[in-house]
């Protein structure tokens, strides 16, 4: 296969701030918690640092904790000059932020680039949970959900729920089978002291569990946290003087093949995710069989089933089976799901979350939930109206 | 909510008044266009204006909303409806006048507009089939 821009850069650090439920520190001051963690991992000095990107950008989407600090503030507070910034929600899904971040390194416009996600939603959201950020009587935003938040559906969850009712009724899934993905999850969370929820989850408890839109019950739905995650990507000749054990990423999925609609998709039961892995898989030689661990993003449950099908870990139509009783999905089943917990289990920091414990798992310092010898992970961020795939590796492929 | 003001879109919370659904129709290939733009998605005409369907449709996904946004606040049903006229006509809405449970996939169902903030929100009611 020719050779790829992805070849130009590798993730040379990672770093992740603490990570938790009211935190009451600030969104600047999480990201410089990440952003030092990660600068020292790559074996950098925060003068080498010349590139900057993040997703959403704080300015753009200062509501409730869901942005972070624009670049501007995070310039700002490292004293950064960086040659190429950018903070931008108008991605292929969050991991559209690393990808703008391979590009300035593959362009030459950057060599070590600082890339952070970082949320303080429940911060934002007081004490009055997700309730107090809604107002029945006001304007509905122009994009994304204009005409669906009118009519009482203020939530993703909401809009989810109806594709996981599409797909339950085209394809027969159940809520056992879905449940496997939540419950994975928290067998996983507690083998990471890092994870909010650790105990125990039954399907018992999953099943009698309060809905909060049928078909999805409270467990479907991630926990807002207050957290920051940073990454270095660098040049990939970086290699040869960088403390920590390299990442490479083998490939890239950002297309979108579908309207940009969270209702107006041809196939109700496929999401953007679909795009976004067919253009990951056509830009490498490796397979989905060739893939050892998957971190599907579980911002909703329904949105990781979609990502096992539109991966090709299953054939469309039939994840509930994949899914089934759980064992494929184990930490030592054939394809280890949200090794971490996923943010059902250990905190919504928003697809970036997914990105460093695929790097965690493929340098194999993931300690009590290792999964041996884990050379090749697969990342999806997103997978509504947006989405991004991504292909790492442990070694140059 | 209130839907975002938009001059593309505004009478389609309006059509309402006179008891007619209408979506922006393309006078030239005859493809409807939703949400409205300022050409037709299809061929680009700029040849469209809202024109009035039946209201009929079928009940594509269905969500009951449980989660008390507001206190106190009683379970009700939301659906994506397929409109009869066209294969990709749809619309996110709420299904009215029966128990949000029994709404379920495949229901036929007939707009049934509310007033509301000064708009006719299109919501709908479950039919007989036939």
């Amino acid at each position: 296969m020719a050779a790829r821009f992805e070849h130009d850069s590798i993730i040379s650090g990672i770093g992740q701030s603490a990570v938790g439920r009211r935190l009451g520190r600030s969104a600047t001051d999480l990201t410089v918690e990440a952003a030092l963690s990660a600068i020292a991992d790559a074996g950098l000095t925060r003068e080498q640092i010349d590139g900057l990107t993040t997703y959403p950008g704080g300015d753009s989407f200062s509501t409730h904790g869901y942005g972070g600090p624009s670049p501007y503030a995070m310039m700002e507070a490292l004293r950064l000059q960086p040659k190429w910034f950018s903070g931008s929600g108008e991605l292929p899904g969050q991991l559209g932020a690393v990808v703008q971040a391979m590009m300035a390194v593959s362009c030459g416009l950057a060599r070590h680039v600082l890339v952070y996600r970082t949320v303080t939603e429940t911060l934002g959201q007081g004490s009055g949970g997700r309730g107090a950020i809604y107002d029945p009587d006001g304007i509905a935003a122009p994009t994304m959900a204009g005409f669906i938040a009118t009519f009482g559906a203020p939530s993703a969850v909401n809009w989810l729920a109806m594709l996981a009712s599409r797909h339950f009724h085209e394809y027969g899934t159940t809520r056992e089978q879905l449940g496997q993905i939540p419950l994975t999850g928290r067998a996983n969370a507690g083998r990471n002291p890092r994870a909010i929820y650790r105990d125990p989850l039954t399907m018992d408890d999953y099943l009698s569990a309060r809905m909060i839109s049928t078909p999805l019950c409270l467990f479907d739905c991630d926990v807002p946290v207050d957290g920051s995650t940073a990454f270095i990507v660098s040049a990939a000749d970086h290699v040869a003087s960088m403390p920590s054990q390299p990442v490479y990423i083998e490939a890239i999925g950002s297309a979108l093949t579908q309207r940009f609609s969270w209702d107006q998709q041809a196939d109700l039961t496929a999401m953007a995710s679909t795009g976004a892995a067919e253009h990951m898989w056509s830009r490498t030689s490796l397979t989905p069989a060739d893939v050892d661990i998957a971190e599907l993003y579980d911002g909703f449950s329904i949105l990781a089933l979609a990502w096992i099908e539109a991966l090709g870990f299953c054939k469309k139509g039939e994840a509930g089976a994949f899914l089934q009783g759980g064992r494929r999905i184990a930490l030592d089943g054939e394809l280890p799901l949200n090794t971490h917990g996923g943010q059902l289990s250990a905190g919504r920091l928003h697809g970036f979350g997914f990105i460093h414990e695929a790097t965690v798992q493929l340098r194999g310092k993931a300690g009590g939930r290792q999964v041996p010898d884990v050379k090749v992970a697969a990342v999806g961020t997103g997978g509504g109206p947006i989405a991004g795939a991504m292909l790492l590796t442990s070694e140059r492929v | 909510m209130q839907p975002p003001p938009d001059p593309v879109t505004d009478w389609y919370w309006q059509s309402g008044a006179d008891g007619q659904l209408r979506f922006l129709t393309c006078g030239d290939c005859g493809y409807r266009t939703h949400p409205a733009g300022s050409v037709c998605a299809r061929c680009l005409s700029g040849n469209v204006t809202p024109q009035p369907v039946s209201g009929l449709g079928t009940i594509l996904a269905c969500t009951v909303n449980v989660q008390q946004w507001n206190s106190g606040q009683e379970p009700y049903s939301i659906a994506i409806i397929g409109l009869d006229e066209q294969d990709d006509l749809r619309v996110t809405t709420n299904v009215i006048g029966t128990d949000p449970y029994a709404v379920k996939i495949g229901d036929r169902v007939q707009v049934a507009f509310l007033q509301r903030h000064g708009y006719y929100y299109p919501l709908f009611r479950t039919v007989e089939d036939g």
